[in-house]
């Protein structure tokens, strides 16, 4: 192995650690903001993105996101599947060399985050085989490809957004936030609304656990987008610091506006607005000035805040916000950069618009979060079309009213009351209890 | 016998039962609940949409009376439990038919 430098390498595996988090993270920021009845389902579709998608990365996703190019810029090749030929590999610039396990394992995390983001836009409707699948389908066919596109860089012959376009994206606000915003609007239309959606309140049933869940992915965050200078240096302090500005800026931002226009400044608005800002600076925060995410966060929590409204006057079931608040913020971010990028910061960069680099920045940044937005939706309504017509994307609408605890998981959240225990049934599995109170056979 | 149901204010729960213990009621029934009359509920926003909470939490107290206390007992839970603002409650008797404690099967207004 070439020496690797131990700086560097203990930060990005801490950092790896960090956006791990994140997952467990969402699942509480979810959770909370369903109804009780669906509460542990919500949990359970991040908790499953973590199991499942570490698999499909260590088998095929690493190799066909970082491999080798194979097909200009759009795919990598099959020669590290399983992960062999790692162990003694290096990544990163000369004098940064890191082991290439310590990066895959930081990149395996944003794609399990990345994936668990989209159970937003199904929350409270879906049968859990077929989000199963569709984890495994998503994370390969969508994710894998948008993180060789925008991440894999290799001297020009790598990706082609972020090695040949030259689009600028720091930690994935192509990769990541439109992916997944883009994602979501698809999934969302293909699976449909919630039963009672617009006439029955759906209320956040538990807002502390959103607020530990938001908490949780802030402090992540910081992992996230300053693990991605993948060396232990000063571009990876800009990144942190810029993070922390843009997160506080979209909290205050998001609370502001929701004083003007509702009246009351509010504890979901205020967990709302930092992720919509640490998400705007997710491409920017090794690009821009301290001062320049001051700015991208502050837009991202008007904005973000004005655009999850959106749903309910187009008539889309986004139930926790994933496109309002992930692509669009995405997409506040990429643009940003095409205004706010100074070569100051990041030499490897580019001058924005108000740096005196003209038009060129903005249109690359343009043309990238439209290539990924038109392929995230395309390629995840076309997957989410064919479980539906398969074995079907939505739970029995009588399993949706009861909740999906009970029905796809035979337990529930809460016993605060302690009546509704009941007794144990024998030592068979309490789902064929359930199943027998319905008159079914047992299966 | 008579069952007085009341209806009240949650934090005026500590007067009503020192309110009773003074006329001589030494048991009662308490249980939460929600509901609506003159009183409306109020508005909550997440994220912009607007939801109308119209149940207000209340307080269901239950006590049993003979028919001699009865009258009393209506008046110590509408003083203790009056403030003259909008969604006091209510307090309504109903008579009983029977009455047994559990334990020794007492009948009747023994068993109250």
């Amino acid at each position: 192995m070439e020496e690797i430098n131990a700086g560097d390498t203990a930060w990005v595996l801490i950092s790896a650690a960090l956006v791990m988090l994140m997952t467990p993270g969402l699942a509480l920021f979810y959770g909370g903001m369903v109804r009780a009845k669906s509460a542990l389902n919500m949990l359970m579709m991040s908790f499953t993105a973590l199991g499942i998608v570490t698999i499909v990365w260590i088998t095929i996703g690493y190799s066909l996101a970082f491999g080798t190019d194979s097909a200009s810029g759009l795919i990598g090749d099959l020669r590290q599947i399983g992960l062999v030929d790692t162990l003694d590999q290096t990544v990163g610039a000369p004098g940064h060399k890191i082991p290439m396990l310590a990066f895959v394992m930081f990149q395996l995390t944003f794609a399990v985050v990345t994936t668990a983001l989209l159970s937003g836009a199904i929350a409270d409707r879906t049968k859990f085989s077929a989000w199963i699948v569709f984890v495994i389908a998503w994370s390969l066919l969508v994710y894998v490809p948008a993180a060789h596109w925008a991440f894999s860089f290799d001297g020009g012959q790598g990706g082609w957004i972020g090695d040949r376009l030259g689009a600028l994206d720091f930690a994935g606000g192509t990769v990541v936030e439109i992916n997944s915003g883009a994602s979501a609007l698809a999934l969302a239309l293909v699976v449909g609304k919630r039963i009672g959606f617009r006439r029955d309140p759906m209320r956040p049933h538990n807002l502390p656990l959103v607020l530990l869940g938001a908490g949780l992915l802030w402090f992540g965050w910081l992992g996230f987008n300053a693990g991605s200078a993948l060396a232990a240096n000063g571009l990876a302090a800009v990144a942190m610091i810029n993070t922390q500005i843009a997160a506080a800026t979209g909290a205050l931002a998001w609370i502001g506006y929701e004083k003007v226009k509702d009246g009351k400044a509010t504890t979901l608005g205020i967990a709302s607005g930092a992720i919509a800002g640490a998400v705007a600076i997710t491409p920017a925060c090794g690009f821009v000035s301290p001062l320049g995410a001051v700015v991208i966060g502050l837009l991202a929590g008007v904005i973000c805040a004005w655009a999850v409204s959106q749903k309910y006057r187009l008539g889309f079931d986004d139930s926790l916000d994933v496109v309002g608040v992930h692509g669009v913020g995405g997409l506040v971010g990429m643009l940003g950069i095409g205004f706010l990028a100074t070569i100051v910061v990041n030499p490897a960069g580019a001058d924005g618009l108000l740096y005196g680099g003209g038009f060129t920045l903005l249109g690359k940044q343009l043309i990238a979060s439209i290539a990924m937005a038109v392929f995230a939706f395309v390629v995840t309504w076309i997957i989410a079309t064919v479980i539906t017509k398969t074995m079907g994307f939505r739970a029995d609408p009588e399993d949706e009213i009861a909740g999906l605890d009970t029905t796809q998981h035979a337990e529930s959240a809460y016993d605060l009351a302690g009546v509704a225990g009941g007794g144990l049934v024998g030592g068979s599995h309490p789902l064929s209890a359930l199943r027998r109170n319905r008159g079914e056979e047992d299966r | 016998m008579k069952l007085v149901t009341a209806i009240i204010k949650p934090f005026k729960l500590e007067e009503v039962k020192e309110a009773l213990n003074a006329i001589g009621i030494n048991g009662l029934t308490v249980s939460e609940a929600s509901g609506y009359g003159r009183q409306r509920g109020h508005v909550e926003v997440y994220r912009g949409a607007e939801y109308t909470v119209d149940l207000v939490p209340k307080v269901r107290i239950e006590v049993l009376a003979d028919d001699d206390i009865v009258d009393r007992v209506v008046d110590a839970i509408t003083d203790a439990a009056r403030t003259d603002r909008i969604g006091d409650g209510k307090v309504w008797v109903v008579p009983v038919d029977r009455v047994v404690r559990v334990r020794t099967g007492e009948q009747g207004p023994d068993a109250i």
